[in-house]
Parts: C-alpha cells; structure tokens; sequence
C-alpha cells in the first residue's frame, strides 16, 4: 500500500496528493509518470508526477475530479493509503539549456508542466507561461509558477480571469509583438496541444507536448497507447509521453481517447449509484 | 494387478460448447478419483521412463502415477511437487503431447497416458485436501532478486528459497504470474487457483516486491549495490508486435496482449462490475494461429462475438498452436480463414468496418523448415468485422538490456546466456524464459527458472566459501 501523505484542493475540480512511493521517487524526473490504482478492483490510470521529493521518497500527483477513478481517488484522504503506484513511467523529457521558453499549460495540464519548466529554469533558461483553463477556477499552480517564471499570461474562455481568449491567441500575439522563444513546451487537452502546434509551425519554433492516451500496463506491453508520430507508430508509454508537436496526429489521438467513451459514462452512473 | 490395456485415455469430462461460450468457468472440469485411478493404471511402468526425459523440470512421472493408482493421492502430490512448483498449472497448460506424452510407450498403439491430466488432478486434489506443510528452512542470509514474477522467476525464487537463500521477487505489475494471469484466460486456467498455487509455492519466505520495474524504478546494478549476491532475469518477451498495415491504429484495433490483459488480469468481462472495460464487435478477426491467437478467439466468443475468425497465413498443419486448443475453438465456433494475410484494415468513422485479405499458398521450405507462404496475386477480397486483434507474438521489453550495461543480447533483443547454467554475459546475472527464448511455454520457462536457481546456489556456495 502506498500512504497518502498530504492531500490539497487545487480548486472545486482538481486536487493534489503526496503520495509515499519511495522506489518511484528514488529516480523520476520531470515528464515521466505514473500508473496507479485506487483500491484492489480499481483499473489502472495513468498520471503524469507533478513533483517529487526524494529524501522523503515521495511524489506528488495533480488530478481532475473528472471520471470513476479520480473520484475513487478524491474520497481518499491524508492518512488512508492507494493499493498499487507504480513507475517512473516513460521517457525523461529531455530538457537543455537554452535563452528562452514558453510554457502553455491547459487545465490540469499545468501540473506536468511545472516540473519541466522549474528544472528549465533551474538551468539557466528565462521562462515564460501561458496558463489557460475555461474559467477562474480551473487555473491551477500560479503561485507556484511565479516562483521562477519572468512573466505569466493568463487566459479563460469566459474572461473571468485574465484575458478572454484562447492560449492561441496570446502566444500569438506575444510573437507578433515581438517576444522571441527557442521553444514551446504546450501540455493539456489534445486540442489545445494540436492548435499550438499547428501555429508554432508557420514559425517554424519547436514544439514539445505531453501524450496522455489511453494505456493498461505502461510498460510497453499492451500497446494501446500507440500514436502516430512522423507517420510511424510510437508507444507512448516507453517511447513518449513527450513528442515532438509538430509530428504528432492528433486527430489519431483524440479518436482513440473517445474508444470507450460510452462505457466511461456507464460506469460513471454505476459509480454514483454506488456512492 | 496388470495394467489397464484401454488404447484410448479415460476422457475428461468438460463443459459443452455451446453452454462455455456463455460463461468464462474451466473448459474441462478434471478427473474424479475413479477416473483418475483407472487412467493411471494404464501406466506400464517403465523401467526407462521415457517420459521423464521429456520434462522441463523432470517430474518423476512413473512414480508418482503409480500412487495415483493405489489410491494414494497424498504420495502422488509429494512426489510432483517435489520436481514441480506449479503442477495445478503445469497440468493444464503444458504442451504435454510434444513433450511427456509424446514419449510414451503406449502412444505407440493408441493414446498415451493421460499424464496432464492426472498431474492436474493430483494437484488439484492436494490443493483441497491437503493442509500445507512448512519445511523448516535453515536460512543462509543471501540476497537473490528475481525480476519478474512470471513461471520463470516464480520457479527460481521458489528453488533458492528451498535452498535457504533470501530471495525477493520485483514484479512490475500488481499481480504475481505474469502471462499465467494477464494472458491465459480464465476459462483455460482458473486465476484463483493460479494465485493459490502461487502462494503456496512463495511460502517458504519469499519476499514480494509489486509494482517495481527493473531498470526503471531499481536497474540491475543498484540491486548489487543493496546487497544482492545474484540477480535472475524472467522478465517475459514483453512488447507486442503490429503487422505495420493500414488501419492497424483504428479504433478496434487490439494487440492481443491488450485485450487478453483487459479481459483477464482486469476482468473487462465482468464490466461494468469492474471498471475497466474491452470493447467486442459482432464480428471479430484474430491475426496469428498460435496458442495466444485461439485464446483470443475463444475470449472473443465468450464476450459476445458472433462471428470469430482466425486468419492464418499457412495452412492447418503449419498452426503452431497445441491441437487440443485447434479442436477447442472450433467446438466453440471459431471460423478458420487459413492460408490468407492481412494487407489492410478498412475503417468507417475511424472504427473498424473490414478487413482486406491475400489468399497464401505454400512455398518451398523457409529458414524455419516450413513452407514459405506465398501471395497469390490478385486474390484479394474484403469481408466485414469491426474488431480486429494482432496475436502474431512479440519482441523483448528492452528496459534492462537499455539500463545493465555488459548484459549482452541478440540482435532481436532476446538475452544470451549459456543454456546449461542460464549465465548470462554480466557477473552475477542469470536469464531465463521467454526473454532468452522469444514467445514459448510455460513449462519451458519454468526450467530455465529451475536450472538458473541450480546454477545460481552452485556459484554462490563457491564464492561464499571464497570469502570465508
């Protein structure tokens, strides 16, 4: 078993755990993930480390209240314990020095984002970031951002925090006004990822992201997180979850995430039923 | 009392087909103690033991039939699981007619000995009737790790701890058994019984460590540096392969080891009482004829599909599955589309809608011996199916190959070791299973497991009495 160490509400939706995992804090790093589940008949989920604290042999995950598991999850609290963690899961992203890089973080998606962009900052690099979400309450990680990063722009779909708009739209006017960036780490929804991409490609600036598809072990043995990338096959789970943006099929990837969505949703109901 | 001169096994009783399409309990539901009596008495007792060459794990076979048939079925379980860890599993999984059987004096005229299936009712037997004996283990205090607790390391791990060793296994997933839970379905080898043997062959105090990947969260030389005297490598033949033909990333599209997993290790059959669900076409195509093909197939059936079909790319002789489970899946209904390949599959709304196919025809002999297939042009044709499942094996994980440096492979990724000792090219290091071997059997990995664990206490013992 696997002790819940802290458990924090992000917002109404998203929460955090530090989770006691010594073996997966001994050797992640930024961009890799986890797989875990909630109790012994739970399925499994993958879930990218947010941060981690090896001293404490701990690793803190970010998570959107959103299906069957994370629910499961979020009726955890500090104290109590998940059956299974495993990882680190998935290649390092390979980060490097460089002058200067922008960060866009979708929604949750911000979570992955901030371990990457610390280690950037960490190493010299001067970082910027877009954080995006529907509205107020789905901005996470602000304060913990503003730490190490030069300027944060943000935006809602609604205008209730920030900019109204699109992350599209701000980076392309931080461009066209002029700000220059050896690179866009973009992390959060598949469209989100897919439209950075498709812009940053008019300019030619490379592009990272993080592939979140559905998966059972994350060990490379059921091969159903398969994307398309530079029109060949890619496990995500051993090859990714990072890829270069500009090669991946998204389209590919979004329909594949929607396989189960009709018995997501039955299991949903049965879950509250349950509840 | 002369032997029992019958030319035929006593047969085992099973479920029919059309009822065990309907559920995912055992095929065949074993011997009673009668049935078992009297197929044992069929053994001549060869002074040769021909059969006991052709064991892995040299299972006194004669032997412990022969109590079989005095009644003694206590004596009987002694004997085979004193050679065997896993006889519940052995007796229902193993390859018996090309291995025990197969050598067998009385296959000559007529059938053999049934041995499986006295071995499965023998330890089936001591699993309900007999209470556990704990042999008092004089511990010698060296650290073995096993990486992977599939049938290789399982067997390993049981042998050294016999052996007084402390032996800890590190099992990437959640479960113990690797292809014994996530891939052989439950209707062939009933997952309750695999964790109960499991248990019991783990009980003389080896330590289980879940959810740790070798060369992830621990590589192969951090375990030396925690002081472990040895490390054995069961770690299974790992990522599926895909036919790299259009459509394979359609919704729909399965390696086998995919949906197996969902359906046995996850148990997707019992969604939405489980949260992970599989998704089943009314038509399903299997690509591939080997064992893993027909319990694919044969899941499929169980989970609704109407139409189940196999396509093959040789002919029938060439199907390197175990007959026994050939005849089970067309007892079920499962369609065999031999002699065709796979070139494309059609999609509708990015779901499966079709599979289009070449007709084969058969070559002269390929490197393998058998005949090449070859495509007869313009034989193409389409028919419909909405799940597509890819059961033509796969290629070694290569995690630890990517993360033990001097730990030589071959060019496919299998690890070499010297097959007397399992000795791989790094110090310390012992492999075994389907990582050396490439997609095989239980009952072979098993052995490598058993050699691996001999090799491993003769090195030890001499370089402790070095030390001291």
């Amino acid at each position: 078993m696997y002790p819940i160490l802290t458990k924090t509400k992000l917002n109404n939706n998203v929460e955090e755990m530090v989770i006691r995992a010594p073996y997966v804090a001994r050797h992640c790093e930024p961009g890799q993930f986890i797989i875990l589940r909630v109790d012994d008949e739970g399925e499994r989920v993958p879930l990218t480390i947010a941060e981690y604290n090896r001293e404490q042999g701990s690793v803190s995950i970010i998570y959107q209240v959103a299906g069957y598991t994370t629910r499961k999850l979020s009726e955890k609290n500090a104290g109590e314990a998940i059956a299974d963690f495993v990882g680190p899961l998935g290649q390092p992203t390979e980060l490097h020095p460089l002058e200067r890089v922008i960060g866009i973080g979708g929604g949750v998606g911000a979570a992955p984002l901030y371990p990457q962009l610390r280690k950037l900052s960490e190493m010299g690099t001067s970082v910027d970031l877009i954080l995006g979400a529907r509205n107020k309450d789905l901005i996470i990680l602000e304060e913990k951002f503003s730490k190490f990063c030069k300027n944060i722009y943000v935006t809602t779909d609604d205008g209730s925090y920030g900019t109204k708009g699109l992350v599209t739209e701000k980076l392309k006017a931080l461009v066209e006004a002029g700000e220059k960036y050896d690179e866009v780490i973009a992390i959060g929804p598949v469209i989100m990822m897919k439209f950075v991409s498709l812009l940053t490609k008019t300019w030619n600036l490379k592009t990272n992201v993080s592939l979140n598809p559905i998966m059972v072990d994350g060990t490379g043995m059921c091969g159903g997180c398969r994307v398309t990338v530079g029109g060949q096959t890619k496990f995500a789970c051993v090859d990714g979850p990072d890829f270069d943006g500009h090669q991946v099929d998204y389209d590919e990837l979004m329909r594949r995430q929607g396989m189960y969505k009709s018995e997501e949703a039955h299991s949903c109901k049965v879950g509250l039923k349950s509840a | 009392m002369p032997p029992n001169m019958s030319p035929k096994k006593v047969p085992i009783p099973e479920q029919a087909p059309e009822e065990r399409i309907k559920n995912f309990k055992e095929v065949a539901l074993g011997y009673t103690p009668e049935q078992a009596k009297e197929e044992a008495t069929r053994c001549l007792q060869c002074k040769t033991r021909p059969c006991v060459a052709g064991c892995p794990v040299n299972v006194g076979i004669p032997e412990f039939i022969k109590k079989v048939g005095e009644g003694d079925f206590e004596g009987a379980s002694r004997i085979l699981s004193s050679e065997n860890c896993l006889p519940a599993v052995c007796g229902r999984v193993c390859p018996q007619e090309t291995q025990c059987e197969v050598l067998c004096v009385r296959g000559k005229k007529g059938e053999p000995v049934a041995i499986g299936r006295l071995e499965r009712f023998v330890a089936d037997y001591a699993m309900e009737n007999m209470p556990q004996v704990i042999p008092e283990i004089k511990k010698n205090g060296i650290k073995v790790a096993i990486a992977g607790g599939g049938p290789a390391g399982l067997t390993c791990a049981g042998e050294l701890a016999r052996l007084g060793y402390d032996v800890t296994i590190f099992e990437a997933l959640h479960a113990l058994g690797g292809v014994l839970m996530y891939g052989i379905p439950e209707f062939r080898l009933p997952k309750r019984l695999v964790a109960k043997e499991i248990a019991t062959a783990l009980n003389l105090g080896v330590k289980i460590e879940k959810n740790v990947i070798i060369g992830k969260s621990i590589k192969v030389d951090e375990l030396f540096a925690e002081g472990f005297q040895a490390v054995f490598i069961g770690c299974g033949a790992g990522l599926p392969s895909f036919m790299k033909i259009e459509g394979e990333n359609l919704n729909g599209v399965y390696s086998a080891n995919e949906f197996l997993t969902r359906t046995n290790l996850m148990k997707a059959y019992d969604f939405p009482n489980v949260p992970t669900p599989v998704k089943i076409g009314k038509r399903v195509a299997v690509v591939g004829g080997g064992n893993v093909a027909m319990d694919a197939a044969r899941t499929a059936r169980r989970l609704g599909a109407e139409e189940v079909y196999i396509v093959y790319r040789r002919s029938e002789t060439e199907l390197p599955a175990r007959v026994e489970e050939i005849h089970h899946a067309k007892e079920e209904g499962v369609i065999f589309q031999l002699l065709r390949n796979p070139v494309k599959i059609l999609g509708k709304d990015g779901w499966v809608a079709a599979m289009e196919c070449v007709e084969m025809e058969l070559g002269e002999p390929d490197e393998s011996g058998r005949r090449r297939p070859v495509v007869r042009k313009g034989s193409n044709f389409t028919f419909p199916v909405e799940t597509v499942i890819i059961a033509i094996g796969g290629t070694p994980n290569p995690l630890i190959r990517q993360t033990t440096p001097g730990l030589e492979t071959q060019k496919w990724g299998g690890i070499i070791v010297d097959e007397a000792t399992m000795k791989t090219s790094k110090e310390g290091v012992y492999a075994g299973g389907d990582i050396v071997t490439g997609a095989a059997t239980v009952i072979l990995a098993m052995g490598a497991g058993k050699t691996a664990a001999r090799a491993i206490h003769e090195a030890l013992q001499k370089k402790m009495n070095v030390i001291s």
